[in-house]
């Protein structure tokens, strides 16, 4: 290291769900090196092995308190995927409400909860002290009405969990979307009730949440030069059009260099040559390697595996999403990212009006079937932070292998073998640091991916990789 | 101010119209005015910040009000502003400063494998601290320690074989005493109702798994809104049918929580069974692997007595009521309620006492009750108890295996074969059968072959209403 580079490292970067810590080579003010490591690891996929198929989405909701629905979903997809069924309009509507509740749920606390804190200057109280200097950028009205809003974002969250909670039967963990279908009958007390607090919600984020977010960019212009990244995009399908089978109320698709493209999942290759893992002795055969966490690996510094495309690191997300769709196009960086998401809720909320009046109350929600002795399925989806997939192998009637790759896995990555950083490590270079004692800035652009590495970090077998699948 | 018997009344009667927590908003208000806040710690280990999110679903008041009116909340991953080495100064502060003041929630597992460094939570001074330290050093400064969630309390899903991390529960971790509130999540109102507890009144009445009594002190069967379907052998094919959820997974029976009558989330609108799908046992202190697979049935076997039910066995030892269901299902049909014609008194006693008793959920081990005269409920009590924690084990032994038929025979009822109608039988139902299209009232009779002794009215969706 060069003797005018300081090394600042924040871990825990609080505000995030699950634990992370991020590394930043600061020199001239600015950010020239970063490395995000996930630091805890439980090892999913491993307990995931040798159980009933239908217990996958029961488990691997688990893995996250903030999005378990999109775990939920993506499971069911690959065991129906496997046991070819098909679910009805019903449920796929149901499914997409208790998703997209969620969905609104997630992106209200992010905003509020996690993002917000940074921009504000906040009372001084816990849990907002102690903290470094307060940004005075806003003007105190506005700045105080961003608290108030703070505090009515507590009621607004709940709420849109608590529509989660109607056609799902608790949250987080929804019961309601099953491998099938969903469980629960869209009666008509139901549908109302459900209609009621989407209206409400509606509200909230077209009248506080959409404004803050634009009113933010009015202040803070600088941080439209903030963390631009690789500006390589990628996003799977979300929400499934009732009746249109393989058609996405969210089309999938791959933006790079300024041009889109169609995803081939076969090109999806995860590393892990600076993950904890042990290198595979037989990596020609991934099935048969016997594999390990390594915490003594010099390479080494996070659980999280690097997914690549072709190579190449993507950065996934709202406004990923939205790029695709053509529905956001101001630019890539730290606002847009926040900005996108809070057009997102709209754009959701809007949606889920639509979906509830196509209900059917008496229509079948669940489709029964046999679980296949021995198959093979994939359940993928978008999530509340960008691509999820499930890959499911069932032998005998028993889950034999398992594997998920989550959207924070594509954020939050680290180096692959050949040196290319994840994209929020490179998304943090260049960034300023006015005092590397207390790096707001860098907290700014890694929350702006609305980092979740209880996601991230829950794999555990190396080599085990999806190459492995290139066979569908 | 509340009395705390006013208070537990108040946790005890959670209904949609009276919250815990609403009616707790001005009590808190009250007590807490011009005083000095209680400050809490709340640590994530390994969790899936399910938790905390679960708790900021709580109303009147709300998790805004709460940590800005009620308490200080120090340490929070989740809501915090500092961040990095100024967040980890406060749990340092913390210990030093307010030592013995702060009341310390942990959320999640510890992992203790290679002395925890599978989870750090932070680092100071290039001294990283491990969710194990950090869990163990901030206990010994708390005035209470409080386990929020399954994983905390039990070691939950994480924990759940093969176990990759060596996760343990805190109170494997820590000496201090701790009070357990599972739940998977924990729900809004039992996390809330302790701490209020432990702020007014000091620490809850715990039962033997160290959960608050308020809460965790009946099972959910007993509970449970349909348990007059379970009653009358009603049972749903498949999640999102209709009736009891027994023959497809349904844990209700072996766990202690109040979610039929609290019911999710903050609002109180639903809950597992009244959407349709099994219990799971989430806050259970087997859960997940003492429980086996989800949608696979409690293992059943029959029990000596069956006047003795579900209700009274369930509150001495979980895993006896899995037994006690056995028992309730042999003893409907010797009643008569399921099988053909009815029978005496003693008919019921005899069979009972001696017979059922001798075969156990496997067939194989049903020496050791068999010739017993286990009279004595004591005895009966020990019988059960052994027999289901052999069904329990076999099946947990099982997950690992290729074999799928891991649900225990049915059992037998000698001398009683004429009378077992076979749509009881707690079969493996490894597949949810196809619907073929068959409406429901054909449906019913055809699961009940004499058809005249049954209810008529199956109630297709809202039967917990
Ligand atoms: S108990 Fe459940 S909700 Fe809580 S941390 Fe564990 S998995 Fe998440
Ligand atoms: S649904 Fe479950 S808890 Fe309810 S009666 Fe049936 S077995 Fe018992």
């Amino acid at each position: 290291m060069a003797p005018d580079k300081t090394l600042v490292t924040i871990n825990p970067v609080t505000r995030s769900n699950g634990l992370l810590k991020v590394e930043v080579e600061v020199s001239g003010g600015k950010v020239t090196d970063a490395r995000c490591s996930g630091i805890f690891f439980r090892g999913f996929e491993l307990i995931l092995q040798g159980r009933d198929p239908r217990d996958a989405g029961y488990y691997a909701e688990r893995i996250c308190g903030i999005c378990s629905t999109a775990h939920a979903t993506a499971a069911a997809m690959a065991l129906e995927d496997a046991a070819k069924i098909q679910v009805s309009d019903n449920a796929v509507l149901l499914r997409n409400l208790i998703f997209g509740a969620d969905f609104l749920q997630n992106h209200l606390r992010h905003f509020f909860f996690l993002g917000l804190p940074d921009y504000i200057d906040t009372p001084e109280i816990p849990p907002f002290t102690p903290h470094g200097a307060q940004r005075a950028s806003l003007p105190r009205a506005i700045n105080d009405r961003m608290m108030e809003h703070y505090r009515e974002s507590f009621r607004a969250s709940q709420m849109a969990h608590e529509m989660t909670v109607i056609f799902g039967g608790k949250a987080p963990h929804v019961h309601g979307i099953v491998p099938g279908g969903a469980s629960v009958k869209p009666t008509i007390d139901r549908v109302t009730r459900f209609g009621a607090a989407l209206e409400e919600v509606h509200r909230f984020i077209v009248e506080k949440y959409l404004p803050d977010a634009m009113t933010l960019g009015e202040y803070y212009p600088e941080d439209f030069q903030l963390g631009t990244g690789y500006r390589n995009l990628i996003a799977f399908g979300l929400f499934p059009k009732p009746g249109h089978p393989g058609i996405w109320t969210f089309p999938p698709g791959i933006a790079k260099d300024g041009m889109l493209e169609e995803v081939d999942q076969k090109a999806i290759q995860e590393d892990i040559k600076h993950s904890w893992f042990r290198e595979q002795p037989k990596p020609e055969n991934p099935w048969e390697g016997v594999t390990v966490p390594d915490l003594e690996k010099e390479e080494g510094y996070s659980w999280v595996k690097a997914p690549r495309y072709r190579g190449m690191a993507l950065e996934c997300g709202p406004l990923a999403r939205l790029w695709v769709r053509g529905d956001y196009r101001r630019g890539i960086s730290t606002l847009d990212r926040v900005m996108a998401r809070a057009q997102d809720a709209k754009k959701i909320s809007e949606h889920m009006k639509e979906w509830l009046e196509m209900l059917h109350p008496d229509a079948p929600t669940y489709t029964p079937f046999e679980v296949p002795k021995n198959a093979e399925g994939i359940g993928l989806t978008g999530a509340m932070r960008g691509p999820l997939g499930h890959w499911v192998r069932i032998e005998g009637g028993r889950i034999a292998h398992y594997q998920i790759v989550t959207p924070s896995a594509w954020n939050f990555s680290p180096r692959d073998g050949r040196g290319v950083r994840g994209p929020v490590e490179e998304a943090l270079i260049g960034t300023p640091v006015a005092d590397p004692a207390n790096p707001v800035e860098v907290g700014r652009v890694v929350r702006s991916y609305d980092a979740c590495l209880a996601c991230g970090t829950h794999v555990f077998e190396p080599g085990r990789g999806l190459t492995a699948f290139q066979i569908f | 101010m509340l009395t705390r018997r006013e208070f537990i009344k108040l946790c005890l009667s959670a209904t949609a119209s009276l919250t815990l927590s609403q009616s707790l908003a001005v009590e808190i208000a009250k007590a807490f005015a011009g005083a000095k806040k209680p400050p809490v710690v709340w640590l994530e280990a390994c969790t899936c910040t399910g938790d905390i999110l679960s708790f900021a679903n709580t109303i009147n008041p709300d998790l805004g009000k709460f940590i800005f009116e009620t308490i200080d909340l120090l340490y929070n991953n989740t809501l915090m502003k500092a961040q990095g080495a100024q967040a980890i100064e406060v749990l340092e502060n913390a210990l030093e400063k307010r030592r013995g003041e702060y009341i310390l929630v942990v959320e999640g597992t510890v992992p203790t494998r290679d002395n925890g460094r599978y989870n750090i939570i932070g680092e100071r001074n290039g001294h990283a601290w491990t969710a194990l330290e950090a869990t163990r050093r901030l206990s010994e400064g708390a005035q209470a320690v409080i386990a929020a969630g399954t994983c905390a309390a039990f070691g939950g899903i994480y924990a759940a074989s093969p176990n990759p991390s060596d996760s343990r529960p805190v109170h494997k971790v820590v000496k201090q005493p701790v009070i357990n509130v599972p739940g998977c999540p924990a729900h809004p109102d039992w996390l809330m109702g302790t701490i209020t507890h432990l702020l007014f009144y000091g620490r809850p009445e715990l039962d033997a798994h160290h959960r608050p009594k308020l809460f965790f002190g009946e099972t959910i069967h007993n509970l449970c809104q349909r348990r007059s379907y379970f009653d009358n052998s009603i049972f749903a094919k498949y999640p999102g049918d209709g009736g009891c959820m027994y023959q497809i997974g349904c844990k209700g029976p072996v766990t202690h929580a109040d979610c039929p009558k609290r019911l999710w989330s903050g609002e109180h609108v639903n809950w597992p069974v009244q959407a349709n799908t099994p219990c799971i046992g989430c806050s259970s202190p087997e859960f997940t692997d003492g429980l086996g697979p989800f949608f696979v049935p409690l293992p059943a076997t029959p029990l000596p007595r069956i006047t003795t039910t579900a209700n009274r066995v369930g509150g001495a030892v979980a895993v006896a009521t899995a037994l006690a269901i056995g028992g309730h299902l042999a003893g409907t049909v010797l009643t008569g309620r399921l099988g053909k014609g009815a029978q005496t008194d003693e008919d019921i006693a005899g069979v009972g006492a001696g017979e059922a008793t001798g075969e156990d959920a496997s067939g194989k081990e049903s020496s050791d009750s068999s010739g017993q005269e286990a009279r004595t409920m004591e005895e009966q009590f020990t019988n059960i108890t052994s027999n289901v924690k052999k069904a329990l084990k076999k099946r947990s032994s099982v997950l690992n295996s290729a074999e799928i038929e891991s649900v225990p025979q049915v059992p037998k009822y000698p001398g009683q074969k004429r009378r077992r109608p076979k749509f009881i039988r707690p079969r493996p139902l490894h597949y949810w059968p196809k619907d073929d299209g068959t409406p429901d009232k054909e449906r019913r009779e055809a699961r009940q072959p004499n058809g005249s002794s049954e209810p008529s009215d199956r109630g297709d969706d809202d039967g917990s209403r």
